[in-house]
């Protein structure tokens, strides 16, 4: 492998100028206009910390989250994409040192060959390690790894007095689970030790089955979750009467070579995901409907075998299927798109049942619906995973009684002890948040002591009070 | 901020007694709008918006503030910016005044243009600027059909909303790219508190259709709205009348 993409190049020559950027989340909803800096080294990073005004600042990575956390609207946004160095690796333990910028895409070009994948992986590949810390993001196999922030091992964390902190688990427990799902408003991460799993090929072996029922989905990734690092549920989300939930259940594991078809052998840790197509910004508004979304939900169903199937399928093909298509939120047009996610404990089944109920019979359409289970939490303050049933549905913003529905939804989560991930809101209030998140108090101890001026700021954060 | 469904959580109403502008606060209380300024001169018609509005559960203020007293919109609305981000201002204020007196005295209507265009450039630039600093927020403005083309009947306070009118939306297109979206409200006759007793034209609408169209219209950022939204190609047509038929179909209205 070439090393320039190991260790990366020295930042060197004149700085990027500020610009002021209309900025968004990956919904393209409720954008805001900031000054937007590109810094490349720890330098730049604290003068602009030093500097901001009174409307603060917010590191921002990928700009993977779908509602306000990344933008600042009036202050500034400092663009992390372009701190994308890997500072080190440790083949033998497996630890790697990196940037912030640096995405998971990335590390994984960089690893794989070597025998190591990322901790986690959410939906897609090109978020960032800062970006995965502050959302202390999951992936689909959160039941048996834990979030992302439980596989840091350590980062440096550049604060609002220009201090700069390296926090562990162990030798900064409030800092480090205060900023692990922090959503950026302790301070910015400056590097970050991770580590990486092992694994002997790229690729994943997956038993997908066709469940005809939410009963069925639920009973067979209960089952199939003790001996599959890797499951999820895929809902026909329009579907009710008896066929309520019907979708299909696919349970992974990393494959051994043995697994592999001897083609495949000869290039186990192949990795070299193609993007098949960019989808061009001219789509209008209301193209993902009822109608649409009913259709390729029900093509999707049908598709699914009938009867437990294995097959192997590539890392990008089972975790990240969308990152095929550059750009693919552009297909909600200008009125954009929503994610919603929330997650329930296990005895809250049959609130997850009503949600589901409600919605298809109010014939919200959702392109992507995903039921998972979570093992137990993380120790962060703000991380959304909790154990239970999480639910995730993507909903055109211009579906009709939208609004109505999720504030709906919300009391129902809340009335069940659940709550709504912060790297997918755009639109919970802060009431709820406050009712969700017992730590919110201890987590605005710890912000308050390490940021006392406030200086940390995002549209979230004012829109939540966080 | 507005959240992704367009839903507001702070408002600040200059003219926060008028007909629409309480329909308006009422109907964005009722969803998502938690924090109300209402800027208007004290009287018992805003002391009963107060109470409406936080019959709603809205946390309201109110702020002292007249529109004709130029001189004061920058120190009386600039820092209720500093109190928090306000993400939409609704200018509602306006007089129709009296169209023969004000035409036989002209500091009468000196009066009319002085509130509905000098009163409405200087706090609307105000409000522009602090919302620019924001990088978010929606500037409403209430203008008329009367701005399209003004009457016999009516062309001093048409004249006025035209003059506010072209100002906005040339406001509007300076603020692009800078995060803040402004939006003309054009309603027809709107039956309210300032027109009651006068002879209805046809189209009219009421202060709840022009709220719903104003509530609508932030949700999907619109730049100009009509209420009711045929008034619009209704307008258009009469606006390429030859002048003797425009006088003969004004006439007929009164």
């Amino acid at each position: 492998m070439d090393t320039e993409s190991l260790t990366g190049r020295e930042p060197q020559g004149r700085r990027s100028p500020a610009t002021r950027e209309r900025l968004s989340g990956w919904g393209r909803t409720s954008p805001s206009v900031a000054e937007v800096l590109r810094p490349r080294g720890r330098e730049e990073i604290a003068e602009a910390v030093a500097t901001a005004g009174p409307r603060g600042i917010v590191a921002r990575g990928l700009g993977r989250s779908y509602g306000d956390p990344a933008q600042n609207g009036g202050g500034r946004v400092l663009d992390l994409t372009g701190m994308n160095r890997i500072l080190a690796v440790d083949l033998d333990s497996g630890q790697v040192v990196v940037e912030p910028g640096v995405s998971l895409h990335q590390l994984m070009q960089a690893l794989l060959p070597f025998g190591y994948f990322v901790p986690v992986t959410p939906g897609t590949r090109y978020v960032t390690v800062g970006g995965a810390i502050a959302c202390d993001i999951h992936g689909k196999s959160h039941h048996a790894d834990g979030s992302f922030a439980q596989h840091v091992v350590s980062m440096d964390l550049l604060l609002a007095d220009g201090g700069v902190r390296t926090l562990t688990p162990e030798s900064e427990p409030e800092l480090f689970w205060a900023t692990a799902g922090g959503m950026g408003l302790t301070g910015v991460v400056l590097q970050a030790t991770l580590r990486m799993l092992p694994v002997e090929t790229s690729r994943i072996l997956v038993e997908t089955k066709r469940v005809a029922d939410l009963d069925e989905a639920m009973a067979r990734m209960t089952e199939t979750d003790a001996d599959h690092r890797f499951s999820v549920a895929s809902l026909d989300n329009l579907a009710t009467g008896p066929s309520l939930g019907r979708g299909w259940v696919e349970s992974g594991n990393f494959a051994t070579l043995a697994d592999l078809p001897p083609k495949q052998r000869e290039n186990p840790l192949a990795f070299n995901p193609k993007p098949v197509a960019s989808m061009p910004d001219l789509f209008p508004s209301g193209l993902l409907n009822r109608r649409t979304i009913r259709l390729m939900n029900l093509a999707n169903y049908r598709r699914a075998p009938q009867n437990s199937h294995t097959h192997v399928a590539s890392i990008g093909g089972f975790f990240h299927p969308l990152d095929a298509i550059h750009d693919w939120n552009r297909v909600y047009g200008a009125a954009g798109f929503l994610q919603y996610q929330f997650v329930v404990p296990f005895d809250a089944a049959s609130t997850l049942r009503r949600i589901v109920e409600r919605v298809a019979v109010q014939r919200a359409p959702s392109f992507v619906t995903v039921l998972k289970r979570f093992g137990p939490a993380s120790p962060g303050h703000l991380s959304f995973p909790t154990e239970g049933w999480t639910l995730t549905y993507d909903f055109p913003t211009g579906t009709p009684g939208l609004s109505g529905l999720l504030r709906w939804m919300d009391g129902k989560v809340l009335e069940a002890g659940g709550r709504l991930y912060l790297a997918k809101d755009s639109r919970m209030s802060a009431a709820d948040l406050e009712a969700m998140y017992p730590r919110l108090e201890a987590f605005r101890k710890v912000r308050a002591a390490a940021d006392p001026q406030g200086v940390f700021v995002s549209d979230q954060s004012r829109r939540l009070s966080l | 901020m507005k959240d992704s469904l367009g839903s507001v959580q702070s408002l600040l109403v200059l003219g926060g007694s008028s007909d629409i502008a309480v329909a308006t606060a009422r109907k964005l209380a009722q969803d998502t709008t938690k924090r109300i300024i209402l800027a208007a001169r004290p009287s018992e018609r805003l002391d009963a918006a107060v109470t409406l509005l936080r019959s709603h559960g809205a946390d309201v203020r109110t702020v002292d503030f007249d529109a004709l007293d130029f001189s004061s919109h920058e120190k009386v609305l600039a820092p209720l910016f500093e109190e928090g981000d306000i993400d939409v201002v609704l200018l509602a204020f306006g007089v129709l005044g009296e169209q023969a007196r004000d035409e036989r005295d002209p500091l009468a209507a000196a009066q009319v243009v002085q509130t509905n265009y000098v009163g409405a450039v200087t706090s609307s630039l105000v409000c522009a600027e602090a919302l620019r600093k924001q990088g978010h927020g929606s500037l409403v403005v209430l203008s008329s059909v009367a701005a399209e083309r003004a009457r016999k009947a009516n062309f001093i306070y048409g004249s006025s909303k035209a003059g506010l009118d072209a100002f906005a939306q040339g406001l509007g297109d300076s603020l692009e790219g800078t995060g803040v979206h402004v939006m003309v409200v054009r309603p027809s006759f709107v039956e309210t508190k300032m027109t009651t007793g006068r002879p209805k034209a046809p189209m009219s609408t009421t202060a709840e259709a022009v709220a719903d169209g104003i509530v609508e219209g932030l949700r999907r950022n619109a730049e100009m709205i009509w209420v009711p939204a045929q008034v619009r190609f209704a307008m258009s047509a009469v606006r390429h009348l030859p002048r003797p038929v425009f006088r003969k179909v004004a006439e007929k209205q009164g």
